[in-house]
């Protein structure tokens, strides 16, 4: 057992706040969020440059073959910086399935892309009606002769409008095979029948509803070498690995509330003294601290076992992750803003900013009733 | 980071485990699995085995016949020993006085003490509290005057009550603070000495707790004569060394252990129990708590790994009051949970189902009758030990510095 970091590791998050210190402060962030696309190409060309778009691919793919762990550092900084780039839609989700399904071709062709910060991705998959089921896909991909016809319509799809290339998933449906299997396919958002209608999220990152009529696709769109090979086991590993890696965004963002929380708890004076000295709001400071510190080794469990062989123990892990860490947001977020008083509830200061991604984050990819059932359900089968 | 044991982690643990396989006697075994009440002699007779292996102080140097074993071999021993039915080893001797007696004690203190607590032959136990004193330790009254006559020589004589004692109708000695001076700071009057509980003018009377056991009293002092020699350190001196002591006693009350073994036993129980005919652990509502409890206990077990490993084997610091808040909670919602388990049936009131060596007819499943009143006796789990609340004043001011 050793849950110490490495000399590597180390240097990389001295890299990753030294980045957030110095390059994305709050008023910077407040640019970004605020543009047309409300992403930053010039932070995402630093990104590059720093490695943090190589990180988790192979060196054959101009990667740094990095862990999940790594992952975990760059995710923590996101939260701490509250960040708006994307990274999660990019190389976590769109980058992780061409890693983990794509096919030799595929991933020498766009694997390299993602790495140099080239090419912004994008992953559809949910789709209205189906909550956060993940294997509850209607989108269908008909084959034809030459290729495919995509319908469908997929919500919540994350830096959907910003990405130059999108996964899709969908049923292979052919003659044969009319009930479809499950897959993924590249899907080029520029193509005839792309139908994309962006939004701003609450906590001011993009998304985007796309709906796909009769588009074409060619034969090499199917993600992977062979057809019929279920896609789900695949989905169901990016998907950990997103909720891996929400939970270390979210650690980084409570404990950048909490050491907020805590200095203005020392300085803001009332009644003649520091409000820090009213045991009522120092024991409400410790929930918060011992939250963020459970949330922070349950998003550290999640990080190993995503390198797991094991399905079930690496599902089970980001499952349990996800519950501590939501409901452990929700008390450091709701009570970050309480003990700011009114300045908490304003536009002006960061505390709301960072409690509307912690709660947005709490409802991304299944929130914690959702991740629960799965925990629970695991009950039965032992 | 990972989470795969090293290699000589892993061979460590076999070695435990191999040895409670052989070692641990399985009457004691089967009372501890079955939450019922453990008799003097099964603790005293588990001290003894592990004595003899060596290992009857995991929490001392060699020195003085310890271990001395790191915070991680520390933390494995007290996990497998716990899961697998081992009674806890009294913690008054081992690991609260004992500590106090190598810092700060004589080396004739030193001899005179420590190698029976460590064989078992001594039984300790605590007196701190008093019926005015309780989170305000410091404000404790039970005098001890200094006097001397030719039988005795130097000695003092002790006059008032302690309370909140445990298992100290067992007990050879108690460590107690007492007041030596009356002027000044309360902390700066107290002194900390040992006391014989054959000594003439002791009494111990019973407080029956809410589930029907007796494992605490009251302890009165008539004018109790203690040789001046049983003084631990300096006189007025003895608040800096209860303070010591207290950051021991916490290490140990993360109780992960203890709550590993009662989540088990939870499971099987709510297979077992029925709900409409079909397992209780089909009702999603109940298989939800349990699961809900699991991760929590999960992400303690995690955080006390995470400080092993950052401590580098070293005693953790104020964090331990953390894992003491968190780890109070767990056990308290897992003994909570074992009740609602057993439904009706855990109402019935059988307190002679937790003697040893019952044999009776249990209302229920053979696991029932004890559930409801672990789970009432497990409410003292945030009282002791310094409260949950002296906890969190603890770690607001010596972790958050508020």
């Amino acid at each position: 057992m050793n849950l110490t970091l490495s000399e590597e590791q180390l240097a990389l998050q001295e890299t990753l706040n030294r980045f957030v210190a110095k390059d994305y402060s709050f008023k910077t962030r407040h640019d970004i969020i605020g543009s047309a696309t409300g992403i930053s190409a010039p932070h995402w060309a630093q990104f590059a440059e720093l490695g943090l778009l190589a990180l988790p691919f192979a060196e054959t793919y101009g990667g740094l073959g990095g862990s999940a762990v790594d992952t975990m550092l760059v995710m923590e900084a996101m939260g701490r910086g509250l960040m708006v780039e994307p990274y999660l839609a990019t190389v976590v989700l769109a980058g992780g399935l061409l890693r983990d399904a794509g096919s030799e071709a595929q991933k020498e062709l766009w694997l390299p892309q993602i790495a140099d910060g080239s090419l912004l991705m994008g992953f559809a998959h949910y789709e209205t009606g189906g909550r956060y089921e993940i294997d509850r896909v209607a989108t269908r991909a008909q084959r034809t002769g030459g290729g495919y016809v995509l319908n469908g319509t997929k919500t919540f799809v994350l830096h959907g409008a910003q990405a130059n290339q999108l996964i899709v998933s969908a049923l292979d449906i052919h003659d044969a095979q009319p009930a479809g299997t499950l897959s993924l396919f590249m899907v080029d958002p520029n193509a005839e029948g792309v139908n994309i209608h962006a939004y701003v999220t609450q906590d001011n990152l993009r998304a985007a509803e796309i709906s796909f009529t009769d588009v074409k696709l060619d034969d090499h769109s199917l993600l992977g070498e062979a057809h019929a090979v279920p896609a789900l086991p695949t989905i169901e590993r990016v998907l950990d690995a997103a909720n891996a890696a929400l939970c270390a965004e979210a650690v980084g963002a409570m404990e950048a509330l909490n050491q907020a929380t805590l200095e203005y708890l020392k300085t803001r004076k009332q009644f003649g003294v520091p409000i820090g000295s009213f045991q009522a709001l120092q024991h409400r400071m410790v929930d918060m601290f011992t939250a963020a510190e459970q949330a922070r080794s349950m998003a550290i469990l999640a990080s190993i076992r995503m390198q797991s062989a094991n399905a079930a123990e690496r599902r089970w892990a980001c499952a349990a992750a996800k519950v501590l860490v939501s409901e452990s947001a929700r008390l450091v977020g709701q009570q970050a803003v309480q003990l700011h008083g009114g300045m908490g509830v304003t536009d002006e200061l960061n505390i709301s900013h960072y409690f509307k991604r912690l709660t947005a984050i709490c409802a991304t990819f299944g929130d914690a009733d959702y991740h629960l059932g799965y925990v629970s359900d695991s009950l039965l089968a032992a | 980071m990972n989470l795969d044991p090293s290699e000589s982690e892993q061979v460590f643990r076999a070695e435990v485990r191999a040895f409670i396989e052989r070692e641990l006697p399985d009457d004691i075994r089967q009372t501890v699995l079955m939450g019922r009440e453990l008799a003097k002699e099964d603790y005293l007779r588990w001290q003894r085995i592990l004595y003899k292996r060596g290992w009857g102080a995991p929490g001392w140097p060699t020195a003085f016949g310890g271990t001395g074993w790191n915070a991680v071999e520390k933390h494995i021993f007290d996990e497998e020993t716990t899961t697998a039915g081992a009674p806890g080893q009294i913690a008054f001797g081992l690991a609260m006085v004992a500590p106090v007696i190598m810092a700060y004690g004589t080396p004739a203190q030193q001899q005179r003490f420590l190698p029976r607590i460590l064989s078992g032959e001594d039984w300790w136990c605590q007196g701190y509290s008093e019926p005015g004193s309780g989170s305000d330790l410091a404000s404790l009254k039970m005098r001890a005057e200094l006097a001397h006559d030719a039988e005795n020589g130097n000695h003092y004589i002790l006059n008032g009550q302690k309370t909140w004692n445990t298992l100290g109708q067992h007990a050879d000695w108690i460590f107690c603070l007492v007041r030596t001076n009356i002027e000044g700071r309360p902390q700066a009057g107290i002194s900390f000495v040992l006391v014989d509980m054959k000594s003439t003018g002791i009494t111990v009377r019973p407080i029956i707790m809410l589930d029907g056991g007796h494992e605490i009293n009251d302890v009165f002092f008539d004018n109790v004569k203690v040789p001046i020699a049983n003084r631990i350190g300096e006189e007025n001196k003895g608040w800096s060394y209860a303070k010591f002591l207290l950051g021991h006693e916490r290490t140990g009350l993360a109780l992960i252990g203890q709550s590993k073994r009662v989540l088990k036993r939870l499971k099987n129980m709510a297979a077992l129990e029925r709900a409409n005919g079909r397992p209780l652990i089909e009702n999603q509502r109940f298989r939800d708590r349990i699961a809900r409890v699991e991760i929590d206990l999960t992400a303690l077990d995690m955080t006390m790994m995470r400080l092993l490993s950052a401590g580098e084997g070293k005693p953790l610091g104020p964090e331990v009051s953390m894992l003491k808040i968190r780890g109070t909670e767990i056990l308290q919602v897992l003994t909570e949970l074992s009740m609602m388990a057993c439904g009706h049936a855990g109402l019935a009131s059988l307190p002679q189902a937790w003697k040893p060596g019952w044999t009776g007819v249990p209302i229920g499943y053979a696991h029932t009758p004890p559930m409801a009143g672990v789970y009432f006796n497990m409410r003292k789990l945030s009282i002791f030990g310094g409260s949950n609340e002296i906890q969190k004043n603890i770690v607001s001011q010596m972790i958050l510095g508020l």
